[in-house]
């Protein structure tokens, strides 16, 4: 892509929670190789959902903000961390690691 | 008329063999002509301003003889206006710079499509039209006769018998225009056989229709373009696959069909005995193929699914394959693979159900093209595969529910019962580097003023198009009324494009409550099964396995 740049763009999101995520160890899928990402859930105090994305795709902060949108609207959780580390994956590719990893967690719960 | 002769063309025929014997001499014996003398002989024999149609097809290439014909004498041979398939190979356009040839008639040109383009805009070449393969074809016989041919067989006998073996691809085509409208004929081969010791393993092109031979130093130059590892396809290929499947071939009852070349269409080859198995679809679906011997389909072949494919050309490597399942291929008494471009483009126009195959953009009406900016390349035979065939009649299963779905409601001659064919775009959103396969308007558009062509160079227009299947879900154009519903219905399923973030959302919702778009979660697929460990093959040496070890992938595609 012609305005990848050196270096990292870092792209924060918040979203109030609906229901709280519970306990749950942390959870990570993926890998962080060209075209794909890795996401980590992790349980956190409070009620929002917080998600931080590390990408080395610069300039896409309109096209993330509505992949995390829809994620949130999918699974409205509450105390829940989301930290991705992007290598360049498709939005089609981010959903689906993100449906994975909230999959894992609810395996996870007791 | 006061026309005294009308044998001009034997006439012309004789001077110009008469020419070739006088001045090849001593290194003619018979129709083979001395490796050495090749110059020599295209310089006898061809004449300014001739058409030529040099052998490039989309695999096989003549290279010999485009390597010769960019030795001639300029002062000689000048003005050949070149009628070929396909540009392959530098050579195929060094003859325009060298001053040999001046007007080109073409079906695609893949990777010399950036030159292409330059020498167009420094007015070297003069391009008549861009055509499909079969379109092309037809004009050999109507106004784009070849007067001299310049064409690649495997091996040749004493009297000028040409065996094309498994790569015989456009040379019937070419050599029946040329040898029945008084052209010459010249063949290169790998290998001469003296009809005695040795013999041809079959005769593809008869000695009658063939009037020089000459044996090429090298073997002719022939591409693995059909051969995707199955190591690099991608979860969401295998979403998108079983979409397919599910939504799509099952759906319409799929029997018939053509396959793109690219890693989407791999991918539901190497589900069809796995997750299409599951489905209880064998037998059902994908009996009869048009598509070259793509090596992703032999798990299928071995599970039992495919019932016969006719090929346009070969690919290296399914040789011994081929000829271990004759059952399947379309092969000579010899054993080897026979196949045909030409017949094969007719057979996928008027004998398949579907085409299904990739893009680079589409746009709001569904026109689909891979044309990008500075290059001319054409599309070979997708816009031939991907259109409706409007004088067909047999009916099929699939067939009619297409056209079913897009003539319910209508009136008067659009809403006269007919079938129609599927035609889908498969297409991942965002393809590699972020770059979106949805756009508001083609790239095509401003190719087209900046060559100044009569039209933009569409690959498949919207109004044949019936499916656009995307990760996010399928889009059923057939059920779209007016065009208010068929952007829509495009724009939902264009995901996070700027094409698709823009969407109506209540319409959308409303096309997906009447079945004009379908989730995943809509033919009840979970996107979380898309594994790779879905796929029937996951590496190349899987497919080696899956062949009984009678597959022989070319050596790049060896990674054990």
């Amino acid at each position: 892509m012609s305005n990848i740049t050196p270096g990292l763009e870092t792209l924060d999101y918040t979203f109030a929670g609906r229901r709280p995520a519970g306990v749950f160890a942390p959870v990570l899928v993926g890998v962080v190789g060209s075209g794909n990402l890795e996401v980590l859930l992790e349980p956190v105090p409070g009620a929002d959902c917080a998600v931080r994305i590390e990408t080395s795709a610069r300039g896409f902060g309109q096209v993330w903000e509505a992949v995390v949108r829809d994620f949130h609207q999918r699974h409205p959780l509450g105390g829940l961390r989301v930290s991705i580390n992007d290598m360049g994956a498709t939005p089609a590719v981010v959903s689906l690691r993100l449906d994975q990893a909230i999959s894992e967690v609810r395996e996870l719960q007791p | 008329m006061d026309r005294m002769n009308w044998n001009t063309k034997a006439l012309n025929r004789a001077d110009r063999l008469a020419r070739a014997r006088h001045e090849i001499g001593g290194r003619l014996a018979g129709k083979v002509v001395a490796t050495e003398a090749i110059v020599t002989l295209l310089e006898a024999t061809l004449e300014p301003g001739d058409r030529v149609c040099l052998e490039g097809n989309n695999q096989k290439q003549a290279d010999f003889l485009a390597q010769a014909l960019n030795q001639v004498d300029p002062q000689r041979v000048h003005r050949l206006h070149m009628v070929q398939s396909v540009l392959a190979l530098p050579e195929h356009l060094d003859i325009f710079e060298n001053g040999v040839a001046s007007r080109l008639d073409f079906s695609f040109s893949g990777p010399q499509g950036a030159r292409l383009a330059k020498l167009v805009s420094a007015n070297r070449i003069e391009i008549g039209a861009i055509h499909t393969y079969l379109e092309l074809f037809a004009r050999y016989f109507v106004d784009l006769t070849p007067k001299v041919a310049l064409v690649a067989a495997h091996a040749a006998d004493a009297e000028g018998n040409l065996y094309t073996g498994p790569n015989t691809e456009d040379t019937p085509a070419i050599v029946e225009a040329t040898a029945f409208s008084g052209g010459i004929v010249i063949a290169q081969v790998n290998e001469l056989v003296d009809g005695r010791a040795t013999s041809l393993p079959r005769i593809d092109i008869p000695a009658g229709w063939v009037d020089f031979v000459v044996k090429a130093p090298r073997p002719n130059f022939v591409e693995p373009l059909f051969t995707r590892d199955p190591a690099q396809i991608s979860e969401i290929q295998v979403l998108m696959a079983m979409m397919a499947i599910k939504g799509i071939y099952a759906e319409y009852g799929v029997q018939r069909l053509n396959h793109g070349i690219g890693f989407d269409t791999a991918a539901i080859e190497l589900l069809l005995p796995t997750y299409g198995e599951s489905l209880g679809l064998k037998g059902k679906i994908c009996r009869h193929w048009a598509l070259n011997p793509h090596p992703a389909l032999i798990p299928a072949i071995e599970a039992g699914w495919v019932e016969s494919i006719h090929s346009f050309g070969s690919e290296l490597g399914m040789e011994d394959y081929i000829r271990a399942r004759s059952d399947v291929f379309f092969t000579g008494a010899d054993g080897s693979l026979r196949s045909n471009r030409a017949f094969c483009q007719a057979a996928g126009h008027y004998a398949c159900d579907l085409f299904i195959g990739s893009t680079l953009q589409i746009d709001l009406d569904g026109n689909s093209s891979t044309a990008t900016l500075g290059r001319i390349t054409g599309f070979g035979g997708a816009p031939n595969m991907g259109a409706d065939a409007r004088g067909r009649r047999h009916a099929s299963e699939a067939w009619l529910k297409a056209g079913r779905q897009a003539r319910e409601g209508r009136g008067g001659a659009a809403g006269t019962p007919r079938g129609q064919k599927l035609v889908v775009q498969m297409v991942e959103t965002f393809r590699e580097h972020m770059q979106p396969a949805f756009v508001e308007r083609l790239d095509a558009w401003t190719l087209q003023e900046q060559a100044g062509m009569a039209l933009p160079p569409i690959m498949i227009y919207g109004e044949d198009v019936t499916h656009i299947l995307t990760e996010e879900g399928i889009a059923n154009l057939l059920l779209c009324r007016d065009d208010t519903e068929r952007e829509q219905a495009i724009r939902g399923v264009a995901g996070y494009t700027a094409v698709g973030l823009a969407r109506d959302r209540r319409i959308v919702e409303n096309l997906r409550d009447r079945g004009v778009i379908r989730r995943p979660e809509d033919l009840g697929i979970d996107p979380r099964e898309a594994t790779r460990n879905l796929l029937a093959a996951r590496s190349m040496r899987d497919l080696v396995r899956a062949s009984h070890g009678l597959y022989a992938p070319p050596k790049r595609f060896r990674h054990w």
